[in-house]
């Protein structure tokens, strides 16, 4: 009796599951599945039947040059947006969260880059970014310095894009930073005031330990987005000049949708998805020791 | 140097927009003295300590601390200590690490740290809990870590905000005497905010109570007690609190409304209220004289029983010692001269005029309550 109830009690509950499972089985598991196997396989042309090859795959690609070239652009990217970005959403949160005349309007501001679209956004920059009619450049001439081809030449495309990404992302961990120096108790403040405790001091020993759970949160989600990059380099560069500006995920749809090379794609997509997972399992062995959470 | 931790307020006002928290309030506290701010919440109390304490800045008006005037200094320079009524303890670090926080803010160094840091585990009994983090410590406890943490300080001033209303009334009284103990032997100056009369008179020195931002009266728990300035003050002290009847005119003297055969006080209170206490009122079947009273209904309390009585158009309570069950009862109910309070039309009291003493020959009153056969407590 009380067996059978048992039973039933799962059913329902594996019922109760069952929505959630077949979307997250349909667009998430298949599709990594089926990239993996993929990855592990040569496609057959002209009707031939396709031909499992092992890891000959990530052999050949990890001997290609360009490969090794936008995952050290992706790299550069990563290190250029994550810490700026992370800093200043936490300076823009400090400043937002204090007594300001108009506080509400700067929040605002601070976060209109992220309502935007990416690739709405992307097109601002264009402007701002083009070589003759740009602001940019239209700026540096009123000074008469020479204008820079922020987009066109190799060494300075892969700044600019960090440049605008920090832009658009730091708005957007500033709401999570701002949300979570909204829920520290004024009194901690006060009681720190009471000794003399300079604000220096109080940020590092208080607010920002506090704010560790904020921030580890903050950083995985930047580091997902820095090997998420796709709309702003199809708008801004297309990945160029000479594969200056590429990063990975860039990477794959090129290869994907421009090349047709399904195999490379799904090569790339595995080992980036490695590589992901494997820093996100770092980051929350070793910062979630020493992170406070209430 | 005794004189350090003397706080003098002189007409201290604080606004916000239109409205008035705290206005114009002077009092000066002498050294060593445990000095409660009690009132109804809203009535500026917590305002009143947060401008000493300079976490607010006063709107006008003065602050000396000893014999500097501290009234635009920031809060670290005041050289007082603070326990808030949320502990406001860091959630991220140890028992020790939140008790040596403001000795760290200090710069001092290491070893004396260490050395206070033993001397006031100790002193609160927190030496087995010193690597805990808040979160894993009673209520209680954390108590008493904000009060070592004030008290490591070595500040001769403490401002104390509330500090027990977080916890249950068992453990609150437990800490009441603790406190004070505690305020006795390091000889702190104590400024203590409470809206509870039994905190103000079994801890303090030296009461101060607020009603509207202004000071209604400032004196010994024993003063706020036997003399209350009010008749706000009245009914803010004692448990249940005192009794309070308007009275108006009758034939021979001021009447309590309803009740119009038994003069209590002079013609002149007449508009006014006429004030007892529960403890102070005395029942009798067999007098003729005193105020007839109806029994409505009686509360046990265990060691004593209110007894609710409705007298004119009004409802009083008396407090007896032991168990009584008197309701549906006629009694007279009296009081002597001094145990009745007078108060003008404007609620203050009035020293120039006394009540009548309608005190019934053989009387029940809560001392001799079992020295009358007809009214023995039932067990």
């Amino acid at each position: 009796m009380s067996f059978t109830n048992h039973r039933k009690m799962q059913l329902y509950g594996a019922l109760l599951l069952l929505p959630a499972a077949v979307l997250l089985t349909t667009f998430a598991y298949l599709p990594t599945v089926t990239t993996v196997i993929n990855s592990l396989f040569l496609p057959g042309f002209r009707g031939a039947p396709t031909e499992f090859v092992g890891l000959e795959n990530y052999q050949v690609l990890f001997d290609d040059p360009t490969f090794w070239k936008v995952a050290r652009n992706n790299l550069l990217y990563a290190l250029g947006t994550i810490p700026t970005s992370i800093a200043l959403a936490l300076g823009m949160a400090l400043f937002v969260n204090g007594k300001l005349p108009g506080r509400g309007f700067v929040r605002m501001a601070y976060f209109t880059p992220t309502i935007l679209p990416m690739i709405a956004a992307a097109n601002i920059w264009m402007f701002f970014y083009a070589p003759q009619i740009g602001l940019f450049n239209s700026l540096l001439g009123a000074l008469g310095i020479p204008g820079v081809n922020w987009l066109g030449d190799p060494s300075v495309a892969l700044g600019s894009v960090i440049v605008m990404s920090v832009w658009k992302e730091a708005g957007f961990f500033m709401i999570f930073y701002l949300a979570a120096l909204q829920s520290m108790p004024p009194e901690l403040k006060e009681a720190s005031d009471l000794e003399g405790t300079s604000r220096w001091s109080f940020f590092w020993r208080v607010t920002f330990p506090l704010l560790m759970p904020t921030t580890l949160f903050v950083l995985i989600n930047a580091l997902i987005n820095s090997v998420r990059v796709v709309d702003h380099l199809f708008i801004l560069t297309k990945g160029g000049p000479n594969n200056a500006t590429n990063l990975l995920l860039y990477y794959v749809y090129e290869n994907a949708f421009s090349f047709f090379d399904r195999t490379t794609a799904a090569t790339i997509t595995v080992v980036i998805l490695v590589v992901l997972a494997v820093v996100a399992t770092l980051k929350f062995t070793i910062l979630d020791r020493r992170t406070h959470y209430q | 140097m005794s004189n350090q931790s003397r706080i003098r307020l002189e007409r201290v006002t604080k606004r916000w927009d239109a409205t008035t928290a705290v206005d114009g309030i002077s009092f000066d506290v002498t050294p060593g003295q445990f000095v409660i701010l009690l009132g109804p919440s809203g009535c500026g109390k917590s305002t009143t300590l947060r401008m000493i304490a300079g976490l607010e800045e006063a709107s006008d008006g003065q602050i000396h601390i000893g014999d500097r005037d501290v009234t635009r200094l920031p809060p670290g320079d005041r050289g007082l200590s603070m326990v808030f009524q949320s502990y406001a303890l860091f959630p991220h670090l140890s028992v020790a690490d939140n008790i040596v926080f403001g000795l760290r803010s200090r710069k001092v160094p290491k070893a004396e740290q260490r050395e206070r840091l033993a001397k006031v585990a100790e002193l609160v009994d927190l030496t087995d809990y010193l690597h805990r983090k808040p979160a894993q410590l009673s209520g209680g406890q954390r108590q008493r870590v904000a009060l070592a943490r004030s008290v490591i300080s070595e500040h001769p001033i403490c401002l104390m905000d509330e500090p027990l209303s977080n916890l249950d009334a068992r453990l609150r009284s437990d800490m009441r005497r603790e406190i004070k103990a505690l305020q006795s032997r390091l000889n702190m100056t104590v400024i203590y905010v409470t809206h509870d009369q039994v905190e103000a008179m079994s801890m303090g020195d030296r009461v101060i109570l607020m009603q509207y931002g202004k000071i209604v009266q400032d004196g010994t728990p024993d003063e706020l007690y036997n003399r209350p300035a009010s008749a706000f003050a009245a009914s803010f002290i004692g448990s249940p609190a005192m009794n309070l009847l308007p009275l108006e005119a009758g034939e021979e003297g001021a009447v309590i409304v309803g009740e119009s055969h038994t003069p209590v006080a002079p013609l002149e209170a007449v508009g006014g209220q006429l004030g007892i206490r529960p403890e102070d009122i005395a029942l009798s079947t067999t007098s003729t004289t005193g105020v007839p009273a109806m029994v409505v209904s009686d509360e046990y309390l265990g060691a004593d029983t209110i007894v609710h009585l409705a007298v004119g158009d009004h409802t009083l309570r008396v407090r007896l010692s032991g168990r009584h069950r008197l309701a549906g009862q006629q009694y007279r109910i009296g009081w002597t001269a001094e145990a009745a309070h007078l108060f003008g039309g404007d609620g203050l009291r009035r020293d120039d005029l006394t009540a009548y003493s309608l005190l019934p020959a053989a009387a029940l009153s809560a001392e001799s309550a079992s020295s009358h056969s007809q009214l023995q407590p039932q067990r």
